[in-house]
């Protein structure tokens, strides 16, 4: 792992639970990010994984469990407060504000950066110009470094998909986070349209020095990329650790391929109560 | 210096507009075309609401019916005003000006509450979206309307009338631009963003840090306060101040100015708003069939152009050299 271990880590999910009536889609889920961590969580369909988004991001609250966010605990804050303190995410299904142009996008997620209240905005004070000037500004900068600066005055429902995808990330690294949460930023994509991706995405982290935290379905992608790996399986981390460790897990191997695969290859699950 | 001029160019659009009034209201006095200066007068109301109306339904994609009901609220306030206040000089100012005085605090006054009336039914209705919202402001349309037709101190079904006629086009037209700057610096700057991000897509808006809440609740006070203004010019224009006048058929008639011009497109708002109230009264000709040409003529609009006749686009849009300014301006 790169990062010193003495930093406070940027997130911490202590026994989060979310309980929709009788199912409880994540049960217990622990979690530490550390300052440019960049760690992945997977694990099949329906396994959670975009739960504990939601969960960590305030889409909805926990049933138990504390979400802590630079040691603060934010359980129950609405996301826009949440987003505020640090934690910017991405959507599966691309969530872009369809009808604004690519630099809308970004200074949207620059609102809340803003120094100039409501009403100066009607009166356009020296404030709200100068807010207006470096929300713009930023903007033309994230932009840039997603690769979408000639994209600037472009609608989003108009871009290709894969820049809608990066579009989205742009827009999350405007938030100015600490953390950024991506939910399969990769779907969709071909082989090497994943890698520049991935290779991408290591590089925001370097540059900005932020935790990552991503969802991806393809295995061979996220183990390339990650430093550590959580896998989920009916709410539950059925394993964490490095990749080469999860890999052979074979908890991981039966979430994934199911136990006749695991009798023809001969390997046995230890555990297999659950 | 700085400030000076940041003064001087926050309230240009005012100072431009003001000979324009000026020389408007002398000609058609020349002329004697008062029939015509009526209608223009009713336009530019039709005006305020229409564009005030755009910042719920257009800007921030909520579907408010309420909008007659803010208008009562402004309507009745400021003719409760003038009509305690008459003949009295204010300040020991000469009556001419005293009158102006006492009007421009009676709309100030009827804002006031249209916007506080607008904060109420914002709070509740927030959690509702769509179809739902729609109900909820239409029913506040009918609780306004119920209630003053109950009140006598508001002049119950009769309503207040003899008011004294204030309304000029100098006016009714500053009431529009003051209407159409709020449109153009709100959209114009982050706050307004922050409004088409939750028409956008509301969750999306609420993870990239936008207190949705607050800023549905800002545009309803907002777009409640120009209504209200709407609501006093429209009263000491007709002088007289029934619950008849704001009903929930003339909310659906300033939506179907906003739905038609482009929900969301100020120019278009405008443009509706014109082209309605001249439309109305051009088929005055065709007698009983006025309506029924009225709503061909809606339907037909509809059926060519189902987003409005400027979609969500603004007149500035379609100049490439402004634009083109606008750009250079942005970027600096």
């Amino acid at each position: 792992m790169s990062a010193p271990v003495s930093e406070n880590p940027v997130l911490e999910a202590r026994k989060v639970t979310m309980q929709f009536g009788g199912l409880k889609a994540l049960s217990e889920f622990e979690l530490d990010l550390r300052p440019r961590e960049l760690v992945g969580m997977i694990g099949p369909n329906g396994a959670g994984k975009t739960t504990a988004f939601n969960a960590i991001t305030g889409v909805y609250a926990p049933t138990s469990g504390d979400v802590l966010v630079s040691g603060e605990r934010v359980n129950g804050q609405r996301p826009y407060a949440i987003c505020k303190k640090g934690i910017a995410r991405t959507f599966q299904n691309i969530r872009l504000f369809k009808d604004l142009t690519a630099i809308d996008n970004v200074r949207v997620a620059c609102h809340h950066r803003r120094q100039a209240g409501f009403t100066a905005a009607f009166i356009r004070s020296a404030a709200s110009l100068a807010d207006e000037r470096s929300i713009t500004r930023r903007a033309e900068e994230y932009l840039a470094v997603m690769g979408l600066a000639d994209r600037r005055d472009e609608l989003a429902r108009n871009l290709p998909y894969g820049e809608q995808r990066r579009l989205e990330i742009a827009r999350a690294l405007a938030t100015g986070p600490k953390l950024l949460c991506l939910d399969e930023p990769a779907a969709g994509m071909n082989a090497s349209e994943k890698v520049s991706l991935l290779e991408l995405i290591r590089k925001i982290r370097d540059d900005f020095g932020l935790a990552i935290l991503i969802i991806e379905h393809d295995m061979r992608v996220v183990m390339g990329v990650s430093e550590r790996l959580v896998v989920l399986d009916h709410g539950i981390i059925i394993s964490r650790g490095t990749p080469e460790k999860v890999r052979k897990d074979p908890k991981v191997i039966e979430a994934y391929l199911g136990d006749a695969y695991l009798a023809e290859k001969h390997i046995s699950v230890p555990g297999e109560g659950a | 210096m700085g400030h000076l001029k940041l003064v001087f160019r926050s309230l240009l659009p005012f100072l431009l507009a003001l000979p324009v009034l000026w020389a408007a209201t002398a000609v058609l006095a020349h002329f004697e075309m008062w029939s015509f200066q009526y209608i223009l007068m009713m336009a530019f109301i039709d005006v305020i609401l229409a564009v005030s109306l755009n910042v719920v339904n257009g800007f921030t994609g909520q579907f408010s019916l309420g909008h007659a009901g803010f208008m009562a609220v402004g309507a009745y306030t400021a003719a409760k005003i003038t009509v305690a206040m008459r003949g009295m000089d204010v300040l020991g100012l000469p009556p001419g000006v005293s009158d102006q005085v006492v009007f421009s605090a009676a709309l100030v006054a009827g804002m006031l509450t249209a916007a506080g009336a607008g904060f109420l039914v914002g709070m509740p209705s927030l959690r509702l979206r769509g179809d739902y919202l729609a109900i909820v402001t239409l029913g506040f349309n009918e609780i306004i309307r119920v209630v003053i037709e109950n009140t006598p101190f508001l002049g119950q079904a009769t309503g207040i009338s003899g008011l004294p006629r204030r309304t000029t086009l100098v006016w009714v037209g500053m009431g529009a631009v003051a209407t159409l700057v709020m449109a153009r610096r709100l959209v114009g700057s982050t706050h307004g963003r922050a409004l088409l991000a939750i028409r956008e897509d509301e969750v999306a808006a609420e993870a990239m840090g936008v207190d949705t809440t607050g800023y549905k609740v800002r545009a309803f006070v907002i777009s409640a306060a120009f209504a209200g203004l709407a609501g006093g010019l429209l009263v000491h224009l007709i002088q007289l101040c029934t619950p008849r006048s704001f009903t929930f058929v003339k909310s659906i008639e300033v939506v179907v100015m906003v739905v038609l011009g482009g929900l969301g497109s100020v120019t278009g708002s405008v443009i509706a708003a014109f082209v309605l109230r001249f439309g109305v009264e051009a088929l005055r000709e065709a007698q009983q069939y006025r309506m029924v040409l009225y709503s061909m003529l809606l339907i037909v609009l509809m059926l060519t152009r189902p987003t409005g006749l400027f979609g969500t686009r603004e007149i500035w849009d379609l100049l490439p050299r402004l634009r083109r300014r606008r750009a250079e301006g942005g970027a600096q």
